[in-house]
């Protein structure tokens, strides 16, 4: 393009917003509350998907309990459970399951044999610790109490208290995070759910019959414990946050700030961003640079009046 | 995705479906979804391309039921400018951020051939702050504000009969940038017999001339229908006005002539209800994610190629962004190393010429001040010569004098007067 011709033409480096965009009174529906069914009908033809990480000790229950929260045991064990190895080794599967036209797909990556070093019978140890510490700042970390139906009511609550206070001494911030929670309604649901972290938890993958009704449990010589039964265990609180309600945030939290944390990280390590006339903008100069973006052009024409026009 | 390709896709990965055994409750899912979105609010972004005073403003008032503060332009505008404003709008709990941006000038140049630069060179524009965006070290896609063009409304003249070269000119370098709705303005100038045939011959020439305008999606079952049999009657004839007219006994939005009403809202007078119906009601996330997917995606890949990264090599060997940076950078310090000694040996040169400048100056000038010196003293010895000449005269004339006087005294004692007077003769002769 001829640069001489191009000079009249506007300058076109600002974009169009100012900063306090006027509020307008719409006379009568226009149809924009149509946009949320279509980004339904877009959801629901693309589908969902969610990756899972159970960490612990072997024997926990970490299968079962994925197992019971997806509610697929009916197929064969192997597929989500894993058999125990010595070796370190991370092991992942993944499934589709369906609901209702939403379609989930799900992987699980369980951590086989790594945890069996961990022994926190009594309360978090320096290696857990450290360990926690970790992963909280990578990924999202839910912690639970598994095989509940060892604890008594009154020792469960010790041992979450004991947990709490671990969690609250070393600075390790499980999710919900108090730091993510965007607005008061936010900040009271989760508190709620962080009184109650971690969940003690039962898995079943074995359907019994109590009281003529068909319940999910665990059938011993002294009584079945209802899997999905607040009384007797927190499943259904576990289920729901990552489920029910939570399950985009997980995501969204993962993508928006995991992921982009990583990607500072490992930017600025290899140092591969150059700086210089050449590469303008891609690199800001100094982390803590607003994210307005820039005239990436020079101005070919003088501005005019109106500041909105180009 | 069709549910063949889903399933060919998954066992691919080797992937299986399992059956639950009992409720979850993932179904919640696009509840979540939707719960999140209306918490971000929406984003929705539109370019009216049309001539001065075809109506752009007036549909776009309609359209969205208000009246967003303008003016009218006026036809003496040099060049094209293009006009973007930003208003926040609220419909039960969903939140839009609307920007609207207007051509000024548009088609009353005498020259038009470069009329649809400016349009061109806004898209673009705000394609490439998206990218510096993404590209950035520190980002923050999410609260960024997406000034992507997500629809162009594109306004034809309601001539009757055909585009103009100023429209396929532009639409044509358009299309491979923006979603294009083409839509005739002021249709209430055309009857509807002239209308029929008016829509089929735009079409035919957008189509012999190979643009690309927006096709409303036909994959999901739900809307396929509807937007096949709409996609049928593009271009939309439409007519807009905020004026509330009685008919009956309703108050509706029309524009009053002598001979009768023209509604705006009415489907028998135009197509301003299609017009709105696909725009917002059905297709506008569509049109955001076209935008997204592959405007901006292949105005990315130009972009990054034309920087010199590519996805594969010379070898056709997968290249990673980091080998590209490497060896961009090698390149950029090569270079810089270059320029660097360049100037420096600039340098050097500069003061070395000017060191033999300044020197030579000041050779001229000593030798300027030995010739003045030589000179003064040749005169000088000009003048002492001159002097002693002088010198020597005078003494000579005194000794003559006293010489004379001597005389003189003699004679007039011894002859009388008379030898006075030759001797007077004599000394003056002598003097």
């Amino acid at each position: 393009m001829d640069p001489l011709r191009r000079s009249p033409s506007p300058c076109l480096s600002s974009r169009p917003s100012s900063p306090s965009t006027p509020p307008c009174e719409m006379r009568g529906p226009v149809g924009i509350e149509a946009v949320l069914d279509q980004l339904k009908i877009k959801a629901m033809k693309m589908g969902f998907e969610f990756n899972i990480m159970v960490v612990g000790q072997s024997g926990l229950g970490k299968s079962t309990m994925v197992n019971t929260l997806f509610k697929v045991w009916k197929s064969n064990p192997p597929d989500l459970g894993v058999p125990p190895s010595q070796t370190l080794q991370l092991h992942s599967v993944t499934h589709v399951i369906e609901e209702n036209g939403v379609k989930l797909k799900l992987t699980v990556t369980d951590t086989p044999g790594f945890g069996d070093q961990i022994n926190n019978d009594n309360c978090l140890r320096p290696l857990d610790i450290e360990f926690l510490q970790r992963l909280c700042r990578t990924v999202n970390v839910v912690p639970v109490i598994a095989r509940a139906d060892s604890l008594t009511i009154e020792e469960r609550e010790a041992f979450r208290r004991r947990i709490q206070q671990n969690l609250r001494t070393h600075c390790i911030n499980v999710y919900p995070q108090m730091c993510f929670d965007e607005d008061i309604n936010d900040r009271t649901l989760n508190s709620k759910l962080r009184e109650r972290i971690p969940f003690a938890v039962v898995g079943a993958d074995q359907e019994h019959l109590v009281n003529g009704r068909c319940v999910l449990g665990r059938k011993t010589n002294w009584g079945v414990i209802e899997v999905e039964n607040m009384a007797h265990c927190e499943f259904p609180l576990l289920r729901d946050l990552l489920i029910r309600s939570h399950l985009q945030d997980l995501k969204d939290i993962t993508h928006n700030v995991h992921y982009e944390n990583y990607r500072v990280i490992r930017l600025n390590e290899s140092h591969l961003l150059p700086r210089g006339p050449g590469w303008v903008n891609l690199a800001p100069a100094s982390p803590g640079q607003l994210t307005t973006p820039r005239p990436f052009k020079v101005c070919r024409g003088a501005h005019d009046d109106s500041d909105d026009e180009f | 995705m069709a549910s063949s390709e889903v399933a060919r896709h998954l066992k691919r990965e080797n992937i299986r479906s399992l059956t639950m055994s009992g409720h979850v409750g993932f179904e919640s899912l696009p509840d979540q979804l939707v719960n999140r979105s209306i918490q971000q609010g929406f984003c929705f972004n539109i370019l009216c391309v049309g001539e001065t005073g075809i109506g752009k403003s007036t549909l776009i008032d309609t359209l969205f039921n208000t009246n967003f503060e303008d003016y009218e332009s006026s036809h003496f505008c040099p060049n094209v400018k293009l006009k973007a404003q930003t208003y926040e709008l609220q419909e039960s709990n969903v939140r839009l951020k609307l920007t609207i941006v207007n051509t000024v000038g548009f088609g009353d140049q005498i020259n038009k051939e470069e009329s649809y630069q400016p349009i061109v060179d806004y898209i673009d524009a705000q394609f490439e702050a998206y990218l510096q965006e993404e590209l950035k070290i520190k980002r923050s896609l999410f609260t960024y504000h997406d000034s992507r063009i997500h629809v162009c409304l594109y306004f034809i003249s309601p001539t009757g009969h055909s585009l103009k070269t100023l429209d396929l000119l532009t639409m044509k370098n358009l299309d491979s940038k923006v979603n294009i709705i083409p839509v005739i303005a002021k249709a209430d100038t055309v009857s509807k017999t002239e209308l029929q045939e008016f829509k089929i011959k735009l079409m035919s020439e957008l189509v012999s001339n190979g643009v690309q305008i927006y096709q409303f999606p036909t994959d999901d079952d739900t809307i396929a229908k509807d937007n096949a049999a709409m996609n049928g009657l593009l271009p939309f004839a439409v007519v807009g006005s905020m004026d509330a007219v009685k008919v009956g006994n309703k108050v509706v939005k029309a524009r009053q002539y002598p001979w009768g009403v023209v509604q705006v809202e009415n489907e028998n007078h135009c197509d301003f209800v299609k017009l709105r119906e696909m725009l917002i009601c059905t297709n506008m996330e569509d049109l955001r994610e076209q935008t997204h997917t592959r405007h901006y995606e292949l105005y990315r890949r130009c972009k990054l190629e034309e920087m010199g990264f590519t996805d594969v090599g010379p070898e056709n060997k997968p290249v990673s962004l980091q080998e590209t940076y490497e060896a961009k950078r090698h390149e950029f310090h090569g270079e810089r190393q270059r320029k660097e000694e360049e100037m420096k040996q600039m340098f050097v040169q500069r003061v070395k010429e000017k060191e033999a400048i300044l020197k030579e100056a000041e050779r001229e000038l000593q030798a300027k001040f030995e010739h003045l010196k030589r000179l003064h003293q040749e005169e000088r010895m000009k003048l002492e010569e001159k002097r002693r000449l002088l010198e020597e005269e005078i003494i000579a004339f005194s000794k003559k004098k006293a010489t004379s006087e001597i005389f003189h005294s003699q004679s007039f004692l011894a002859t009388g007067s008379n030898l006075r007077k030759d001797k007077d003769r004599k000394n003056s002769n002598f003097l």
